[in-house]
């Protein structure tokens, strides 16, 4: 069995068996990883094109590596945004690319929708690493790695994302990933960083975080940027800290073997309390190891593998 | 020269009435109308099984000359709105330069007189330069030509200059149509704000955006006694506005658009740009809501808001694509297909709406069929049908969202000054 979608843009429309599917095979990828040489000859010949017009070192790395552990062949583009306000478009850079025998285009783009349309344009498969606000499928797909791992199941768990939901491509793919795997998502932060309709999203809005934290097996911290208050969407990052910032008293509300994750990069102490981000409940560091791991198996599936 | 429109369902708003009865023009004018009229020499149309209506009339179009012919002329625009059927449209002053001048108006008049295949009122700007910030010299371009003023989408957001606006266009004796929304609550926003720009992560514009400053405006025009027309309502809330002020007696009347009675946002799903308009397209509740503002008659006329762009402009990232798009061709279809067969209007009104209502609104001597008058008439087919298909345009742009979609009921034949200027989808200069 392999994905249906020529693309991976996001998880609104891949259904549970195949989000699945995915898990399943990011576990013997992070067998992997774990070896002292880490290459297998999957991906021999191919060549994996990462497109990048946002700076992001982590995710694009992540992608890298991915790549190369399945002895692809790399290149990274970091697109000058500067370029795209003189009106380069994207659709020619993707034709170029596509024009030099891409077999997996990676693309990180500002804008919601980029990477519909980059899709459109050209045949290779095309995996979203975030667009705009919209959606950022594999770094849900690495949280539900993380998830499962720790606590052997998805279906039936309590999940809060905490924070900045209105601007969170990662707050919507967690959304789709995690209620379509059967739990039950929790949403807190300040009103004006809601988005409206979410509930019909499938998650819950919490009037408070203590609602939101209340006997939670995940709590997923979402990245509060100093930009957002400079827009006057929130009064400031002091108060940020005390109404919505996790430390190890509100930590106390959630389920004693709580996991806490972040996507990155962390603004401790603000979000998240440095003793909370370190503490013996944070999966932080492992989030990125998984990552890689559930990079290789998307690079691995999208090419064809699985398929008969 | 002379034409007979034989046997034609007659569709007179004036006189609000429907009669199956012959037309005869004669030398640009309606010289009669009545049962069984003889030729006497003229050239015979057979308009059996057809509507004959006066020549439909569009109050908010973008023809982007002079300034973006790339997307645009007054040669290709009056072309689309020919071949759309309509035989007179009034034009938005947001061309560059803008028309906040009767030297700009006057240059309008002179080249849809030379080039255009349609009648062409200019309307001008509100304040200089549309910025915002000075009036504009309103009494020169109503000398000139202009027959309302509207900064369109770039709205009066300083409310004592927009009061001061409606003062003296009301001493003029002239319609301000505002585009109403408050930049404010907009800023930034590519949709309506709701379910979907939250799952396609777009920034939304809100409903209040637009009902801020309907009510902003109605205040206006109730405290200055200026006539306001509300172009391109969208929201339930704005209906309920203008509802509530006519029923208080403000002048004040509303028009809609056929993509706001047609779509929801929804349609924006996949990001494809053509459905990237201003204001957005709504949600289904407001869609419902227009419909019954249409047919209580809180929204008197039906205008297109037909804005094109260049392929090149639309094909690209949603955000960084322009607001708009083309409607000249595709109106009466949506009409009927939307409006007239699923029974939320009449032939009659749906007429009205698109003849007698905006030439009341603008003050224009048209939208009527009675003898004397400038021989201006729309036939159109009921049975004729078309899957829309934008390479067929006669307009420059092809941002249309209705592409590939099944449109039944269409205007047969648009006649301007007693000549066939369009005939099935072919547009010339016939008999």
């Amino acid at each position: 069995m392999g994905l249906s979608g020529k693309d991976l843009i996001g998880l609104q429309f891949v259904p549970a068996k195949e989000i699945k599917l995915i898990l399943d095979t990011a576990t013997p990828m992070k067998e992997i990883i774990k070896r002292q040489i880490k290459k297998v000859p999957t991906l021999r010949g191919r060549s994996v094109v990462t497109v990048f017009y946002e700076a992001s070192t982590r995710t694009r790395v992540s992608f890298e590596l991915a790549a190369k552990y399945l002895s692809a062949d790399t290149v990274s583009i970091t697109a000058n945004t500067s370029s795209v306000s003189k009106g380069e478009g994207l659709k020619d850079t993707a034709r170029t690319i596509a024009a030099m025998g891409a077999d997996v285009v990676v693309l990180r783009h500002p804008m919601a929708g980029a990477a519909e349309l980059l899709a459109r344009t050209i045949e290779a498969p095309v995996i979203n690493a975030g667009d705009g606000a919209h959606e950022h499928p594999s770094q849900a797909l690495l949280d539900l790695f993380t998830v499962r791992e720790k606590k052997n199941r998805l279906d039936g768990l309590k999940v809060a994302i905490i924070g900045d939901i209105l601007h969170s491509r990662v707050a919507r793919s967690d959304i789709w990933g995690f209620t379509k795997m059967g739990a039950e998502v929790r949403l807190a932060g300040p009103a004006p960083l809601l988005p409206p309709e979410v509930e019909k999203m499938g998650a819950r809005v919490c009037a408070c975080i203590e609602e939101a934290l209340a006997d939670a097996d995940v709590i997923n911290i979402l990245r509060i940027q100093l930009e957002r208050q400079q827009q006057g969407l929130f009064p400031g990052l002091r108060e940020y800290s005390q109404l919505f910032g996790i430390n190890k008293e509100r930590l106390k509300l959630a389920a004693p073997d709580a996991l806490v994750m972040h996507p990155g990069p962390m603004n401790r102490g603000v979000e998240i309390a440095p003793d909370v981000a370190d503490g013996v409940q944070s999966v932080i560091n492992e989030q990125v190891t998984n990552g890689v791991a559930v990079r290789m198996a998307l690079l691995y599936l999208l090419t064809g593998g699985g398929n008969p | 020269m002379k034409l007979l429109i034989k046997g034609g369902t007659v569709i007179d708003p004036g006189a609000g009435i429907i009669t199956e009865k012959d037309i005869l023009v004669a030398d640009g004018k309606i010289a009669k109308t009545g049962a069984n009229l003889s030729a006497g020499g003229a050239e015979v149309l057979d308009a059996g099984g057809k509507l004959v209506a006066p020549g439909l009339i569009d109050i908010h179009v973008h023809l982007r000359e002079p300034g973006y012919e790339a997307k645009e002329t007054i040669f290709s625009g009056t072309r689309a709105a020919a071949r759309g059927g309509f035989t007179t449209i009034a034009c938005m002053p947001n061309t560059n330069p803008v028309a906040d001048n009767a030297a700009i108006i006057s240059y309008i008049k002179s080249t849809a007189r030379a080039k255009g295949a349609v009648n062409v009122y200019p309307i001008g700007a509100i304040t200089k330069g549309s910025k915002g910030e000075e009036l504009a010299e309103m009494g020169d371009m109503k000398e000139a030509g202009a027959v309302a003023f509207s900064d369109d989408g770039m709205p009066v957001m300083n409310a004592g200059l927009m009061r001061r606006a409606m003062q003296y266009a009301g001493m003029l004796g002239m319609t301000i149509i505002s585009h109403c929304e408050d930049k404010n609550l907009s800023a930034g926003g590519s949709m309506h704000e709701g379910y979907m720009s939250t799952v396609l992560g777009l920034k939304g514009i809100p409903a209040s955006a637009e009902e801020a400053m309907v009510a902003r405006d109605i205040l206006l025009a109730e405290e200055t006694g200026c006539r306001v027309h509300i172009a391109h309502v969208s929201t339930a809330g704005s209906v309920r506005l203008v509802r509530e002020a006519k029923s208080r007696g403000v002048k004040v009347t509303a028009e809609v658009t056929p993509h706001h009675f047609s779509l929801t946002d929804q349609a924006v799903a996949g990001y494809d740009t053509a459905t990237k308009v201003n204001p957005p397209l709504r949600t289904a509740a407001d869609v419902a809501a227009v419909k019954e503002g249409l047919a209580d008659g809180t929204i008197d006329v039906i205008a297109t808001d037909h804005a094109p762009h260049t392929v090149e402009e639309k094909d690209m990232e949603y955000e960084r694509a322009p607001f708009g798009m083309v409607g000249l061709e595709t109106a009466v279809g949506l009409v009927w297909t939307e409006l007239v067969a699923t029974g939320v209007l009449s032939p009659l009104q749906a007429i009205t709406k698109l003849t007698l209502n905006p030439a009341l609104v603008l003050g224009i001597s048209k939208g009527t069929l009675v003898s004397g008058a400038d021989a201006d008439i729309t036939i159109i087919d009921p049975a004729l049908s078309w899957t829309v298909d934008p390479e067929q345009f006669a307009g420059k742009s092809r941002n249309s969202p209705f592409t590939g979609r099944l449109l039944k009921g269409l205007p047969y034949m648009t006649i301007v000054g007693g000549r066939v200027v369009m005939l099935k989808g072919s547009i010339g200069t016939g008999p």
